[in-house]
């Protein structure tokens, strides 16, 4: 009689395992960095080849960084949010352009708007290894401490914004 | 033979096969799980002697080294802390390329000199991509060596 | 017509396959049948505004709309038209409305021929379909909206991936989903069966075809892909064990089970629980085999999205179609026990055999699929399982499959009396044993204990096949579709048996360096490579070796493998130049350049590989004729003759 319940009960067990599965989902490992100080560049920037940027220069209240390239088609669907959360102003976002060209990342900011305080750029990818990151677009949100509390993988929407990194942004902004 | 005797022997048969058969199974899966460690996992001797394993970082720039005429080609493999040279004789995937994430799959020829002998090499995803092993084992070594910097 | 409007069409259909289950569910139970005439004109409804939307998208493909995100993702101006249709489907949000719109005609198709069958039954059938319909186009919807704008609109998009720039393209995908979309429909039988607490031979009856015809497309769908990955991967590899294929293969083992499960209990009535956790088994292995693709969860080739929310949507899909079935399985499935006995040796039992062993097949596919994921889950590491593990696995039930299918086929109900076919079966081994040793020996020159084995029990099933068939033949008595398709089903196995052996065991393949005016031989093979060129195609350039294969002396055929970048993706591809042949095929695809006018080649002979796809083209067939059978189509009163010869060695 209970030998029907056998099959019920093995896929509750794989589903079981399944969930947690997608929780650690494999190209999405975070944690490592959050909680750690915000790893170190200094980078010139997209537009200006002499002038630098390096997280530093934003210590002292809460700030976006977003690695994006003008390859990536999701970084095109994130970039309206992108302009949102800029105009919103709670929050300077500094962009990190990974693996890409100037001259295209130029363009695309020309073209589409700028939503970002400074934009490094990283060509060769090594800044990018540092923060950990996989593909674009990433974001990450880092406290007034230069602490990365938070990081996104996928593009950014309106609704992981206010449900992320809003909160975060209120509790731990102003502190130096 | 009775019936009976018969049926047992069947039994017997059926039960013995599928011993059999599960050996051969387990057998099968542990010889093929594929672990996958980084340059650091394998200067640092973390590798099991003799075992197939899968390697993984960044390809080195100005690294890769063909015999002129021949297919042999020689890499390094980096996660910008140790480095593994590989060796592999064949036609390298269209994806290959310095600069980017690559894993290989072979054997630790050399453990001294470091040197892996690669019977596959994968490059497959998109250019942008990078396996997220290699990605967060060269995260890992980062870490490891700011923190040998910062306490020195 | 805007894509907007395609949006709204699918909400709209997601409201009506709302309804349709509603009205299949709830109509069912006593009191309130009048909901019942609602059902059909939902399913109707449904499936009107699924095939706008999809005819929007279409639609927004071909005037090359790039304000739309879909479309400049996965289309360019430069792409022919035949492909900008087939890109509806190269990515993960059309490739769910494709989904969706197959499943939409599995449902009016059984809206349509079931007006025969009693009312409520169908209405829980198509309730339970409404269901399903309902949850796919909620994700659909919700976390991968295909109608998405892009404003400002890109200037032009950025290109179908090159891999998927293919004829075979366009019928893989299409197949693959007609085949395990069509698994819900034994699926939905199973369930509404189980909610009416009876199953009688009837409904077997009734659901064989449903499950034969999903099985065809699915096995035509599966040798595609393989056909496809052969000659557009540029390896020369058939089949790979990555999990997006095993997410399609296991599906057909458990659907394989299932039309055998449906041939015993339509004729004895037995196995009806077996019968029905096949049912269910079959398409959750399909459910899950599209979870397992599109939400990240395994990253392999194919991959397409790695967001994890879409994910938690197909989980709590997953609890409630597979959890919720096996749960009321669980339930009710007691009432289903039969008191007919079979002897030991029987047709039931080998049938019996045959479910167990495809079973395992298939979970112990699903495990090493599964097994680096419940590691990682569990924190123990990253790992791969390779291919040899599931080669090995798959074979231990498999091999043995083989040789009882070759005896099992003939064995009569009841009680087998294989009196008259074991001299046949006896010669059949002993002739296959020897073709086994003979054959490799001096085509290929050397045999192995493998091969002998895998070309003996290739060789033996397809020579037992022709024995039922040759003997109604020659005896003057008529042979019934089912009879035949059963037996052309089989037959078509051994031919695909023979293929896998034989390339396995004898293939050669050789990587090596050419320069232009060089000759290299493999096996009888001489390759000489005449020069390399510039070549422009319509969204492409490539480099174009010609090479001219010569058979010890005599020249064979020329080909002109290519090495191509696609201009707006700028990825390498690389176009294998094959020459095919029905004993074997000649392949060779162009590495990178080395200098000096020299190339990297990998050279490879493959003996018999066509008859990999041609032994699951002649399956497909099998089926096919089998669900032609009269007895499917009308009711007609058979004559006691037919009826009698059925029950003996009926398929």
């Amino acid at each position: 009689m209970w030998r029907y319940a056998i099959p019920v009960a093995i896929f509750a067990v794989l589903f079981g395992f399944l969930f947690v599965g997608l929780n650690r989902d494999p190209s999405y490992v975070p944690s490592p960095l959050i909680g750690k100080h915000a790893p170190a560049f200094s980078l010139t920037t997209v537009e200006d080849p002499n002038k630098q940027v390096s997280p530093e220069d934003f210590h002292g209240k809460p700030f976006v960084l977003n690695v994006w390239g003008t390859w990536c088609a999701e970084c095109r669907r994130e970039h309206e949010t992108l302009l949102e959360i800029s105009r919103q102003g709670l929050a300077p976002i500094v962009g990190l352009n990974w693996k890409d060209e100037r001259e295209s990342a130029e363009q695309w900011l020309r073209q589409l708007g700028d939503p970002y305080a400074a934009t490094a750029f990283d060509p060769e990818g090594r800044a990018g290894i540092d923060w950990g990151v996989y593909g674009a677009p990433e974001t990450f949100l880092i406290d007034a401490n230069g602490v990365i509390v938070y990081k996104h993988i996928a593009p950014l929407t309106m609704e992981v914004w206010n449900r992320e990194f809003v909160p975060r942004i209120r509790a731990g902004g102003g502190r130096s | 033979m009775t019936p009976r005797r018969r049926r047992m022997m069947f039994v017997a048969l059926i039960v013995l096969g599928v011993a059999g058969a599960t050996t051969l199974a387990l057998s099968a899966f542990r010889d093929n799980v594929l672990y996958f460690y980084s340059p650091s996992d394998v200067t640092a001797g973390k590798v099991p002697a003799g075992r197939t394993f899968r390697v993984g970082g960044m390809v080195d720039k100005g690294s890769v080294m063909r015999e002129p005429g021949s297919l042999e080609v020689k890499f390094i493999v980096t996660d910008f802390a140790h480095d593994v040279t590989v060796k592999y004789s064949g036609v390298l995937p269209d994806l290959f390329r310095e600069g980017q994430g690559v894993i290989a799959r072979g054997r630790l020829v050399d453990p001294q000199g470091h040197v892996f002998v690669a019977d596959e090499v994968l490059a497959k995803h998109d250019e942008k991509y990078m396996p997220p092993e290699v990605a967060e084992s060269l995260k890992k070594t980062h870490e490891a060596q700011r923190a040998s910097r910062a306490s020195t | 017509m805007s894509v907007e409007l395609g949006h709204f069409a699918l909400i709209l259909a997601f409201c009506l396959a709302v309804a349709q289950s509603v009205f299949g569910l709830v109509g069912a139970m006593p009191g309130k049948s009048y909901l019942q005439s609602g059902v059909r004109p939902a399913v109707a409804g449904q499936f009107v505004f699924v095939v706008l939307a999809f005819a929007s998208l279409a639609l927004a493909f071909q005037h090359n709309d790039f304000s739309v995100l879909y479309v400049a993702s996965n289309s360019n101006s430069q792409l022919p038209a035949f492909y900008r249709f087939a890109a509806i489907w190269g990515a993960h949000e059309g490739s769910l409305l494709l989904w969706l719109l197959v499943l939409a005609c599995w449902s009016i198709a059984v809206a349509a021929f079931t007006k025969n069958m009693p009312a409520t039954f169908v209405s829980r059938v198509l309730g339970v379909l409404g269901l399903v319909s309902a949850g796919f186009a909620l994700f659909i919807l919700a976390t991968s909206n295909p109608f998405a704008r892009l404003l400002p609109a890109a200037l032009d998009g950025r290109d179908l991936n090159p891999l998927l720039q293919d004829p075979a393209l366009a019928i893989h995908p299409p197949m693959l989903y007609t085949g395990y979309v069509g698994f819900a429909v034994p699926f939905a039988f199973a369930v509404a069966a189980l909610l009416e607490g009876k199953l009688d031979p009837v409904w077997a009856r009734w659901v064989r075809p449903w499950t034969t015809v999903a099985w065809m497309f699915l096995t035509v769908g599966i040798a595609l892909g393989s056909w496809w990955a052969y000659y557009e991967l540029g390896w020369g590899g058939w089949w790979f064990w990555d999990p997006v294929e095993n997410a399609s293969f296991m599906p057909w083992l458990a659907g394989t089970a299932l039309i055998h499960s449906l041939a015993v209990t339509e004729k004895r009535g037995l196995f009806k629980s077996w019968t029905l956790l096949l049912a269910i088994f079959a398409f959750s292995l399909s459910l899950v085999g599209t979870f397992l693709v599109r939400s990240g969860v395994l990253v392999s080739v194919h991959a397409f999205a790695s967001d994890p929310s879409r994910g938690m949507f197909i989980l709590a899909f997953l609890v409630i179609c597979i959890g919720g079935s096996l749960s009321l399985y669980a339930w009710r499935a007691q009432r289903f026990g039969s008191t007919a006995g079979f002897a030991v040796v029987s047709r039931e039992s080998f049938l019996l055999l045959n479910n167990v062993l495809l079973v395992a097949a298939a979970s112990l596919i699903l495990v090493g699929t599964l097994y680096p994921l419940f590691l990682d889950a569990l924190h123990l590491g990253k790992i791969s399982v390779g291919p040899p593990y599931f080669a090995t696995v798959f074979m231990i039930p498999m091999l043995p499959l083989l040789f009882l299918l070759a005896v099992g086929m003939h064995a009569a109900w009841k009680r087998a009396k294989l009196e008259s076919v074991k001299t046949k079966l006896l010669v059949m081994v002993g002739a296959s044993i020897a073709l086994a040793i003979i054959v490799p020996l001096v085509s290929y020159g050397s045999v192995s204990v493998l091969s002998v084995i895998g070309f003996t029990a290739g060789m033996w099933v397809l020579l037992s096949s022709l024995i039922e068939p040759v003997s109604r033949w020659r005896a003057g008595h008529k042979l019934s579709a089912s009879v035949l398709g059963m037996s052309v089903a089989h037959l078509g196995l051994g031919v695909f048996v023979l293929g896998a052996t034989v390339v396995k065991a004898y293939e050669i393949e050789k990587d090596l360096s050419l320069t232009p005016g060089q000759s290299v031989t493999l096996g009888n093979y001489e390759f000489k490579l005449n020069d390399t060129r510039n070549v422009v195609g319509p969204n492409y350039d490539a480099i174009e070796a010609t090479v001219v294969v010569s058979r010890l002396g005599r020249e064979v055929t020329v080909l002109h493998p290519q090495k191509r970048t696609y201009r707006v993706q700028t990825n390498p591809m690389t176009e294998a130049g094959i020459d095919p042949g029905w004993n074997r095929d000649v392949f060779v695809a162009m590495g990178e350049p080395l200098g000096q006018g020299a190339w990297s080649f990998r050279l490879q002979y493959k003996p018999l590989v066509r008859f990999i796809w041609i032994g699951a083209v002649i399956m497909a067939l099998g089926g096919f004729i089998g669900v032609t059978d009269r007895r499917y189509r009308a009711r007609v009163p058979r004559s006691a003759d037919e009826a009698a010869r059925e029950a003996t060695v009926g398929a």
